[in-house]
């Protein structure tokens, strides 16, 4: 909840600020923070990254389970995310089931992966209407300083750029599934990029302060073609036709520079 | 799916690329609440009632400011075809939050500190575009219940069907399409209030898609408008 009070002081701190042309950090509205992405972070998991965006950090894991497809995609495997906002991450998160913003973030992680084509969900098919691969992404929030949701979805796709298939730990010698490789195969790499609009202001990757004193953002993610993968506006404020599209043209530039870079 | 979904520059049911379903329109239709509307999109059926401004527990929930909007998405089980288990599912979940956040810009909130805005929508029956369906009958249902609006809201889904941008997909394109875009605005100033997209767009697919919504939702909201009028048009004679 935090104090009324003292939210109102630092969304108006934040907004005579960029009223003024400058953020609080000192970045200029179409700069991204510092990022930092380190892959296989941890040892039991097929695959996992820590990206930091500032001092935004989180740790997504990725495993893999075999398990049966659903009945209406007996030849595709299961992909499955999901978030936790624990509470050491931020004074507001709390324990217990998940709340609708760690819900929402998942979503919007899931779908930027899935409309992509990220993976080639049929080459994890065992055998079809039995069994397939289930992948797991579990994406675990360190620390809240905004911006979660580009850090989450920068994370879970690198932690599946870093997934081996633990076919030996299910009893498949590698062969016999696949000759050449047990890396997973990612086609795609979507990178979802927030926009924020504040005092008619675009500012890329909003800080806490920031997202809190904007309206609305936006989530666009992209791929490496130049299509979009997944659209969210999220908050209650609201976005003019033309505001929304260049919040899309700022996300798909922005998304190439970060994949050039973090990506490879 | 090895049939195509559409054939001739005609979809599976028929319909133009840019034609919506038929829609239905009833204001007033439950009794005890403060506000509802019934809303038919072809095959959907929707139901949503307004509860409040009325008094918020617990009391650390509400805000000094202005009224909190709480809305609950709830597909009936028998609304698809595999039985829906009752309660809320993450999906619901997500679709409660934007959905709240579509119409929390034109409720006037500042008039009713400390209280809540209750809005409850029902599917009772699902054949894609419930979300869209669920805000244009809340919409209204606010305007029922009396309070206090900066306009109306209307939504409507746009998507990528066989590689064609489509308004208003039914089910079956739904599930064998490329895309969906659910959009929702305030016609009367063109800004957007609600945007997702799932699935594979390019940028100039998106901007053609948000034009044909634009529209749609233009012709939506003469509809709920009318509603409305008509409603209380008949209650003064």
């Amino acid at each position: 909840m935090g104090s009324d009070i003292a939210e109102e002081m630092r969304r108006d701190y934040v907004c005579d600020l960029i009223r003024s042309g400058k953020r609080m950090d000192g970045r200029r509205f179409l700069e991204y923070r510092e990022i930092i992405v380190e892959k296989g972070v941890v040892k039991r998991a097929e695959g996992s990254a820590r990206v930091k965006i500032g001092n935004t950090q989180v740790l997504v894991g990725v495993k893999m389970e075999i398990g049966e497809p659903f009945p209406d995609i007996p030849n595709e495997g299961v992909i499955i995310t999901n978030a936790e906002f624990v509470p050491l991450a931020s004074p507001e998160f709390e324990p217990g089931p998940p709340d609708e913003n760690s819900v929402e973030l998942a979503r919007i992680v899931d779908r930027g992966i899935r409309g992509s084509h990220a993976l080639d969900v049929e080459s994890l098919c065992i055998e079809e209407g039995e069994k397939v691969w289930m992948i797991f992404i579990d994406i675990h929030v360190l620390d809240d300083d905004g911006n979660l949701v580009d850090a989450s979805a920068l994370g879970a796709i690198a932690a599946l750029m870093n997934t081996r298939i633990p076919y030996e730990r299910h009893g498949f010698s590698p062969r016999e599934v696949n000759p050449k490789v047990d890396n997973l195969m990612v086609k795609y790499t979507p990178v979802a990029v927030t926009t924020v609009e504040i005092d008619g202001n675009i500012l890329v990757d909003p800080n806490m302060f920031e997202e809190s004193a904007a309206d609305a953002r936006l989530i666009v993610t992209s791929t490496e073609d130049g299509d979009i993968s997944c659209i969210q506006k999220s908050g209650r404020g609201v976005l003019s036709e033309n505001t929304f599209e260049r919040m899309i043209d700022i996300a798909v530039e922005e998304a190439h520079r970060i994949r050039k870079i973090y990506l490879r | 799916m090895e049939q195509p979904l559409i054939k001739d520059g005609r979809r599976v049911d028929g319909r133009a690329f840019d034609e919506m379903r038929p829609i239905r329109i009833e204001v007033g239709v439950l009794k005890r609440a403060d506000g509802s509307c019934y809303f038919e999109l072809g095959d959907n059926k929707v139901i949503a009632a307004v509860y409040g401004p009325r008094e918020l527990h617990p009391r650390h929930y509400q805000d000094a400011k202005r009224a909190i909007i709480q809305y609950r998405y709830n597909m009936a089980p028998f609304s698809v075809d595999e039985r829906k288990r009752p309660g809320p599912d993450r999906r619901s979940i997500e679709i409660s939050k934007v959905s709240r956040e579509a119409l929390e810009p034109v409720i006037m909130t500042e008039f009713y500190p400390r209280t809540t805005i209750d809005i409850f929508v029902e599917v009772l029956q699902s054949d894609a575009g419930t979300r869209t369906a669920g805000i244009n009958a809340a919409s209204v249902a606010l305007a029922d219940a009396g309070i206090p609006m900066r306009g109306l809201v209307s939504a409507i889904a746009v998507g990528k069907v066989d590689g064609e941008i489509v308004l208003d997909l039914n089910a079956i394109e739904d599930n064998y399409g490329d895309a969906d875009m659910p959009v929702a605005m305030i016609a009367k100033t063109n800004t957007i209030t609600m945007i997702q997209m799932d699935g594979k767009m390019t940028r100039e697919e998106i901007q053609k898609g948000l034009e044909i919504a634009k529209n749609a939702c233009r012709k939506i909201y003469q509809m709920q408008r009318e509603a409305l009028i008509s409603k209380y048009s008949e209650e003064i004679e």
